[in-house]
C-alpha cells in the first residue's frame, strides 16, 4: 500500500462527526493501526518499579510486537524486541523476572547484555570468515526507536524517526506529574499484580469510554443505583459513616448535570480529561496523616494545590488511562480487531499511608476486575456493540455530542463535561498518527 | 460441631449457589465475614494488593439484589453456574469451629459461552445457635492469574 492509498483509506474512515464502523470491525485496517499507528507514537510500557533491581525485566509489547524492558547494570532501563537475532526465540516469556549480568537464549545460548549488545556465541569459530559482523543478528537484541523513564514511567516509539516525547505529550503530562506529586516523596510503587480482563471488543471502545460521561447513570444503574438504593434502605444509626466501599461506587449514580459541570480537557495529539473542576472522586474522606505527610513535604500551598486537583480520568492516547487522584493506570491493549487485554495497575504513593492504596486497591477490584459488577455492566455494553456494528444496514458510528464547526484539535479546549470532543480528539489524532504523525 | 455437619455445610452451601437459594445463602455469613478471591498465587495481602473479589455483607448483598435487577443487562438472560465438589480435607475441627479445604470444579455459562475454572476454597466456619455460619471464605482459582472474561456469579 502507497502512501497515498493509506491516506485515502484512512481518511475516508473518518468524519468529522462520525466514524466508520470499519475501524472497530475491520481486520485490515487493525493490521494497518499496528502496522503504522502503534509504531508512530509513544505507548507506555511498564513502570521502573517493576524492574527495581539491575537485572530485572518484564514482559510488554506495543501492538502486536513482542518487547522486553529490562534495569541495565548502569541501573539505566533499555527497552528491546523480545526475539534472538539468531532464530528468532523470545528471549523470556514470564511477565517478570531477573535475567543476572547477561540474558542468554534458551534455544542455542546466544547471550546478550542487559543493554542488547550481542556477548558472546558458543562455538564462534563456526562463524569466522562468514560475515556474521554484515547481518543483523551480529547486533543483539535489538531496541526500539526511541524510549522514556518520565518519572518511573517507560514510554517508547517503535519508529527510529518521529514525534519527539516532549512534543507528543505536551501539557498532558500534568496529569502523570499530579499524579507522582500526590507522593510525598515523589515517587510511585507498583502494588501487586494488575487485573487482568479480556474482552471481546475492539481496543479503542475502551480508550472512548474513559471520557464517556454519558454512560454511567444508565449502564451502572444496575451496581451503583442498587448499592445507593441498599444502602438508603439499611436500618443503621443515625451518623453511621459512610463505608468506604459506597464512597466509591454511589458516585457513579451521579446525574448529567454533575458531569456536565465536570468538565472536560483536551490536549493536542489525542490525550484528554475528565473532571476539570471535579470528579467522582473528589468527596473521598481525608484518610490520617496524609495532609500533614504532603504538607511537611511540599508546604501547605502547594500541598494543597496538588491535592485539589481532582482529574478523574486522563487518556493518553493511544491506549492508556491514569486516575491521578487514586494511582490507577488502565492498559488497553490491542490483540486482535475484536480482541483486547485490559491490564488495571494500582501503584502505592512512597511516603503516604497505606490506607491510600487500599483505598485503591478496593476502587481497582469493584470496578475493574473481571468479578466486578461494574465491569460486568461495561462489558456487556463493549461486546453488544462490537456484535451490533456488523449490522450493514447502518455502518457509521456517531460521536458528535456538543460538536461545534471548525474544532482545531491542535489547541488545548476545556469544555462542557459531556462533549464527545475527546472522542474526535482522538480520532484526529488517529488519522494523523497512521500516516506518520505529519499534520 | 462435627465432621459429618462440616461435610453437609460445605455441600450445601454449593448447592445454594447452584440452585440460585441466594437469600438463604447470605443467611449462612456471619456479619464480619468476607469471601476473599486471591488475584495472585499464594497472595498474602488481601488489602493493600488487588484481589478478584474482598467482599464483606454489604457487598456480597448488593452482589446478589444486583443479579436481579430490572437493569442489570449483563444477567439478560442470565447466567447459571454447577459447583463439583471433591471430598472436604478438615483442616481443623473444635467443637464450636472448623477450617476446611476443598477441590472444586465450577462451570459458569451464559449464552453459548461455558467456562471452567478450578477451585480450592477454604472455609472457616463456626457453630451458633442457629446452626454452622461462615466466619470467612477464601476462593483460590488455579490460574487465578490468567486474563478472565467475565465472571458473574459466585465460585
Amino acid at each position: 500500500m502507497t502512501e497515498a492509498d493509506l491516506k485515502s483509506r484512512v481518511d475516508a474512515l473518518i468524519r468529522p462527526q462520525q466514524v466508520h464502523r470499519d475501524v472497530y470491525t475491520s481486520p485490515e485496517v487493525y493490521a494497518l493501526e499496528m502496522r503504522h499507528l502503534f509504531r508512530n507514537v509513544w505507548v507506555y510500557i511498564g513502570h521502573d518499579s517493576q524492574t527495581p533491581n539491575k537485572g530485572d525485566y518484564i514482559t510488554a509489547q506495543i501492538g502486536d510486537q513482542p518487547l522486553l524492558m529490562v534495569r541495565h547494570t548502569d541501573n539505566e532501563i533499555h527497552v528491546l524486541y523480545n526475539r534472538c537475532p539468531h532464530k528468532g526465540t523470545k528471549i523470556v516469556i514470564d511477565k517478570a523476572g531477573n535475567t543476572g549480568k547477561f540474558f542468554r537464549c534458551p534455544y542455542h545460548a546466544w547471550s546478550f547484555k542487559t543493554d542488547g549488545c550481542l556477548l558472546a556465541i558458543p562455538l564462534k569459530k563456526g562463524y569466522e570468515g562468514t560475515g556474521l559482523e554484515e547481518t543483523e543478528a551480529s547486533h543483539g537484541l535489538a531496541p526500539v526507536g526511541a524510549m522514556m523513564n518520565y518519572r518511573g514511567f517507560i514510554f517508547a516509539r517503535l519508529a527510529p524517526e518521529g514525534i519527539g516525547f516532549e512534543e507528543f505529550f505536551g501539557d498532558s503530562l500534568s496529569s502523570l506529574d499530579n499524579m507522582v506529586d500526590r507522593s510525598p516523596e515523589g515517587k510511585l510503587t507498583v502494588a501487586g499484580a494488575p487485573l487482568r480482563y479480556m474482552h471481546k471488543c475492539n481496543w479503542k471502545m475502551l480508550v472512548e469510554n474513559q471520557t464517556d460521561t454519558c454512560h454511567p447513570m444508565v449502564a451502572h444503574e444496575s451496581s451503583a443505583g442498587t448499592a445507593v438504593k441498599i444502602w438508603e434502605e439499611m436500618e443503621k444509626p443515625e451518623g453511621t459513616p459512610t463505608p468506604a466501599a459506597m464512597e466509591i461506587i454511589a458516585p457513579f449514580m451521579s446525574p448529567y448535570e454533575f458531569f456536565e459541570n465536570m468538565g472536560i480537557r483536551t490536549w493536542p495529539n489525542g490525550h484528554g480529561h475528565t473532571g476539570v473542576h471535579h470528579s467522582i472522586h473528589s468527596a473521598y474522606s481525608d484518610i490520617p496523616g496524609y495532609l500533614d505527610a504532603m504538607v511537611a513535604a511540599y508546604g501547605e500551598e502547594r500541598a494543597n494545590a496538588i491535592l485539589g486537583e481532582n482529574r478523574h480520568n486522563t487518556v493518553y492516547f493511544p491506549n492508556i488511562m491514569i486516575k491521578g487522584p487514586i494511582q490507577q493506570l488502565r492498559n488497553f491493549i490491542p490483540l486482535g480487531p475484536d480482541k483486547t487485554l485490559v491490564e488495571s495497575w494500582i501503584f502505592a504513593l512512597d511516603g503516604a499511608p497505606s490506607e491510600l492504596t487500599a483505598r485503591t486497591a478496593m476502587y481497582n477490584r469493584m470496578i475493574n476486575a473481571p468479578t466486578s459488577m461494574v465491569g460486568h455492566d461495561d462489558l456487556e455494553m463493549y461486546e453488544r456493540a462490537q456484535e451490533g456494528l456488523m449490522a450493514d444496514g447502518l455502518e457509521w458510528v456517531n460521536i458528535q455530542r456538543l460538536y461545534e464547526d471548525g474544532e482545531d484539535f491542535s489547541e488545548e479546549a476545556v469544555l462542557n463535561g459531556t462533549t464527545e470532543r475527546q472522542m474526535r480528539n482522538q480520532f484526529d489524532a488517529w488519522k494523523r498518527f497512521m500516516i506518520g504523525g505529519a499534520a | 460441631m462435627n465432621r459429618d455437619e462440616v461435610i453437609d455445610f460445605i455441600h450445601d452451601e454449593a448447592w445454594m449457589l447452584d440452585e440460585g437459594q441466594y437469600h438463604d445463602w447470605l443467611n449462612l455469613w456471619l456479619p464480619n465475614a468476607v469471601y476473599w478471591m486471591p488475584l495472585n498465587w499464594n497472595q498474602q495481602d488481601p488489602v493493600n494488593e488487588t484481589s478478584l473479589l474482598h467482599e464483606d455483607n454489604f457487598m456480597l448483598r448488593l452482589r446478589i439484589e444486583r443479579l436481579h435487577g430490572a437493569r442489570t443487562f449483563s444477567q439478560k438472560p442470565k447466567s447459571r453456574c454447577h459447583h463439583v465438589l471433591n471430598r472436604p480435607r478438615i483442616l481443623e475441627l473444635t467443637e464450636d469451629s472448623a477450617r476446611v479445604a476443598t477441590k472444586m470444579h465450577y462451570v459458569e455459562t451464559r449464552l453459548d459461552e461455558q467456562q471452567l475454572l478450578a477451585l480450592t476454597v477454604t472455609h472457616d466456619l463456626k457453630a451458633t445457635p442457629e446452626g454452622i455460619r461462615i466466619a470467612g471464605k477464601r476462593v483460590d482459582i488455579l490460574n487465578c492469574d490468567a486474563a478472565f472474561g467475565n465472571i458473574q456469579l459466585l465460585p
